[in-house]
């Protein structure tokens, strides 16, 4: 934590695929960083057998397996790590020790499972970057290494209702296995547990009973998952899971802060400014003045090709539960920074990804979801902004979508936000219509489509702050785009200030959340 | 002419012999001496074979004209002649410092397609033991094995140690080692059973051994063929492995040659049924059947046709 005095530098902002160095007014901002990298585990693949043959409160992996039985290795998507980790993956490396102890039990009848929900269908390239070739070439010729479909009518099983009455889908053939092996790779502490089967092998019946408004207004934050009614949900679910679903081994693994690496050209931004060496400075300058120069399409290309140097920091095995919450205590030692009292004005830089634009476009609907569900709920406790304060976020918001990966997110765009931009609304006028649309349904299953309902989900994911929050405002954004998203443009951060003092009053009090590399403000 | 001649003692011949004859024609002190008869040769010190000594090949200077032939020129022939297939190299992502890499051999291709395909950064801090009867029969082969592959020389005809404790010092001082513990080019296109100087070697230094299978290089250069036959190939990387403690030289040899035998059934088919199969002790050996000449050449010839040809190149319309 920085407190910014008048001889502090100009603060980084990420700004979609650029950069800009803002100066914050002097003696009424600070600055929150994210923690150093933890180190990364000496031996990975030591410690991933390790865990696989001590396994928390289950027996070990091996004696789970047997000649003649039906397994299921379900594994997260392309939505993580953020970005993509050099290879090998740590999903390789879990899953190639998991098929050698199946192999020396000899078990012939392997599924394996990309549990990917209601996101898009990961390409082969995506695949193999995550599991590797071996493992690729072994199992999707024989189609027994494939996407999800949630939308399937024979690959879907209804396991029963929650005390809440809420619906339990799962995929099928994870359902009817002799054991579900479900392989995660938690970045944020939103991800894991039973969140994993019960919301990445389920349905739109079963994942709208969590992904609505009134679950994630409820949800403070659905980074807490103590406090997170989105948690809780999942948590009955998972109940029923536990009660008529397979038997579930559940493997959880965290990464460290290496976003960026220790050296190379992206190094500086894991820096606080006021370290950077002449070296690093002539970096910036170099690759800022690069990617000015670039046109967007050359700087995405850029940037999705970086593949983040993340090592792993735990993996525990066993019951979901117990796994889940050793999970959370490896996660939080990397991500939290103890921070004292709310602030009147929020800032942060967003990045060129979030969870749903990878090797893709990060459209306007997507700058929403990550600044106001993402990076505005990084916090545990109460939110780093004070009930009615103002958050001012930087990116340049095109009005531009991948045609391919984001079809319905077009049509909400053009037609739902241009009705109305209150989410009770949205979800009450039009999810339906989106959610049962028919060639969204073909795209999603057949195509590379994220599902229809997606794009109302980021729209609910930001729906405490957009409740929460008196003004949202878009530093450097096309106004376009800004205003058809019910937030407010400037093209400074001067003007941007300017603006928020209008709502929380002169002098206000700033907060810069320096992210990415990941952090979570415990706000006392 | 005839007083140079004189003044440097050079015997007087006829002018129709050249001065090369004429020095050729100088006797003692110019040229050795010859041993009296009745007494024994004074013992001549051996500069070839395993008593080469490489050690000028393992300066910078040399390291350098290595690294510039190996990613040169080297690369480019093993590029057009094998068109390799690079796999496994991500198991050696958690292996630091020196090791010893042992693979199957059929071929003169395998070295120059390992050494352009053993990943940094063990490729250029390399030395690759190569039979001292063959590569260092003469001073030229020698200093030419020595500079272009890092040859150290080994001996196979005998038991040495003399051999062992260069390699096992040369690894100690941070060098990683190639070796092809069948002991030589295949005769017949199968393997041979492997030797257990890698072992010993693992054993003695306690670095780990990388077990690498070579796939297709036999159809390049094979033992008696002397025109290269471009062709593709493979060459797969196995996870690095150490002697356990109640393993002998002579079991971890076997260990490997399995693991070698795992990754060929890798090659051929899919990297699981190979597991299975390695899991159940059914991965198909190295070696071939145990049968007479031609049934061994037949199922060898079965091998041959279902192994991948080389990708016809369509051209991009």
């Amino acid at each position: 934590m920085l407190d910014v005095d008048s001889s502090t530098p100009p603060i980084l902002f990420h700004h979609g695929e650029q950069f800009r160095l803002e100066k914050l007014p002097a003696d009424r901002s600070r600055v929150i960083y994210p923690a150093e990298p933890l180190p990364g585990l000496p031996d990975p693949d030591e410690s991933i057998r390790d865990a696989l043959l001590n396994p928390i409160d289950d027996d070990p992996l091996p004696t789970l397996l047997t000649a003649g039985m039906k397994l299921t290795i379900a594994f997260d998507d392309l939505s993580l790590p953020l970005p993509s980790m050099r290879k090998p993956d740590i999903r390789q490396r879990i899953i190639e020790q998991v098929l050698d102890m199946a192999a020396a039990a000899g078990v012939d009848d392997v599924h394996l499972i990309a549990a990917l929900a209601l996101h898009r269908r990961m390409t082969e390239a995506e695949l193999r970057h995550a599991l590797g070739d071996r493992i690729y070439d072994a199992f999707a010729p024989q189609d027994t290494l494939y996407n999800h479909d949630a939308e399937d009518p024979e690959g879907m099983v209804e396991l029963g209702l929650t005390r809440h009455d809420e619906q339990v889908t799962m995929n099928k053939r994870a359902a009817e296995s002799d054991l579900l092996i479900y392989v995660n790779l938690n970045i944020v502490s939103m991800d894991g547990g039973w969140k994993s089967t019960a919301t990445g092998l389920s349905g739109y019946s079963g994942i709208r009973h969590h992904h609505n408004v009134k679950t994630m207004r409820e949800s403070k934050s659905f980074m807490d998952r103590h406090k997170s009614e989105l948690h809780h949900s999942n948590w009955r679910q998972g109940e029923v899971i536990k009660a008529h679903g397979p038997r579930i081994f559940q493997i959880e693994t965290t990464i460290n802060n290496n976003t960026f690496g220790y050296d190379g050209p992206l190094h500086v931004l894991q820096k606080r400014e006021w370290e950077w060496s002449a070296k690093d400075r002539a970096t910036f300058i170099g690759m800022k003045k690069g990617l000015d120069a670039m046109p967007t399409s050359a700087r995405r290309k850029i940037f999705q090709g970086w593949k983040a140097p993340y090592e792993l920091t735990s993996v525990q095995a066993g019951d979901v539960d117990a796994v889940h919450e050793a999970t959370l205590e490896h996660c939080f030692a990397q991500h939290i920074v103890p921070v004292e009292g709310q602030t009147d004005v929020l800032t942060f830089g967003l990045p060129y990804i979030c969870p749903y634009n990878v090797n893709s476009v990060m459209n306007p609907i997507l700058v929403m979801c990550l600044g106001l569900g993402y990076f505005f709920n990084m916090y545990r406790g109460k939110p780093l902004v004070r009930e009615g304060g103002v958050l001012i976020m930087s990116h340049p918001t095109p009005w531009e979508f991948h045609p391919v990966h984001h079809p319905s997110y077009i049509d909400f765009f053009e037609q739902v936000l241009t009705d109305t931009t209150d989410p009770i609304e949205i979800e009450k006028k039009y999810e339906k219509q989106f959610a049962e649309d028919e060639w969204y349904i073909h795209l999603y299953r057949n195509s590379y489509a994220y599902h229809g309902v997606h794009p109302f989900y980021m729209w609910y994911w930001g729906a405490h702050a957009l409740q929460y929050l008196g003004r949202v405002i878009i530093v450097g954004g096309d106004p376009k785009s800004v205003r058809r998203l019910g937030f407010t443009p400037a093209s400074t951060m001067q003007d941007a200030l300017e603006l928020a003092s209008d709502v929380v009053g002169p002098r206000p009090s700033i907060t810069h959340l320096h992210n990415p590399p990941i952090l979570m403000a415990d706000v006392t | 002419m005839n007083k140079l001649t004189q003044q440097l003692g050079l015997p007087r011949l006829p002018a129709k012999f050249s001065p090369v004859q004429r020095f050729r024609a100088l006797g003692f002190p110019y040229r050795a001496p010859s041993t009296p008869r009745g007494l024994a040769p004074a013992p001549t010190e051996k500069t070839t074979g395993a008593h080469y000594d490489t050690a000028w090949a393992r300066k910078y200077p040399a390291r350098m004209a290595r690294a510039a032939i190996v990613d040169g020129p080297m690369r480019l022939v093993v590029s057009a002649l094998a068109a390799p297939d690079r796999r496994g190299t991500d198991r050696l992502d958690s292996l630091h410092g020196p090791a010893i890499f042992v693979a199957n051999h059929h071929s003169h291709v395998d070295t120059p397609l390992l050494l352009t395909s053993i990943p940094e950064p063990w490729r250029h801090k390399l030395i690759v033991g190569a039979a001292a009867d063959y590569f260092f029969g003469t001073k030229l082969t020698s200093a030419l094995s020595s500079l272009v592959i890092g040859a150290v020389p080994i001996e196979r005809s005998k038991v040495s140690r003399r051999s062992a404790d260069q390699a096992a010092d040369l690894v100690g001082e941070g060098w990683s080692l190639l070796l092809f513990p069948e002991g030589g080019r295949s005769p017949d296109g199968w393997g041979q059973p492997f030797r257990g100087g890698a072992a010993y070697l693992a054993a003695k230094t306690g670095r780990p051994v990388v077990p690498i299978h070579l796939r297709g290089t036999g159809r390049i250069l094979r033992k008696g063929k002397s025109l290269p036959q471009p062709s593709t190939t493979s060459v797969t990387f196995g996870r690095p492995l150490t002697p356990r403690e109640d393993e002998n030289a002579a079991r971890f040899a076997a260990r490997l040659e399995g693991e070698v035998a795992a990754l060929a059934d890798e090659a051929a088919n899919d990297w699981y049924q190979a597991r299975l199969r390695a899991h159940a002790g059914e991965s198909p050996g190295l070696t071939g059947p145990e049968s007479g000449d031609w049934r061994r050449s037949w199922a060898l010839g079965d091998m041959s046709r279902s192994a991948k040809r080389r990708a016809r190149r369509w051209p991009e319309l």
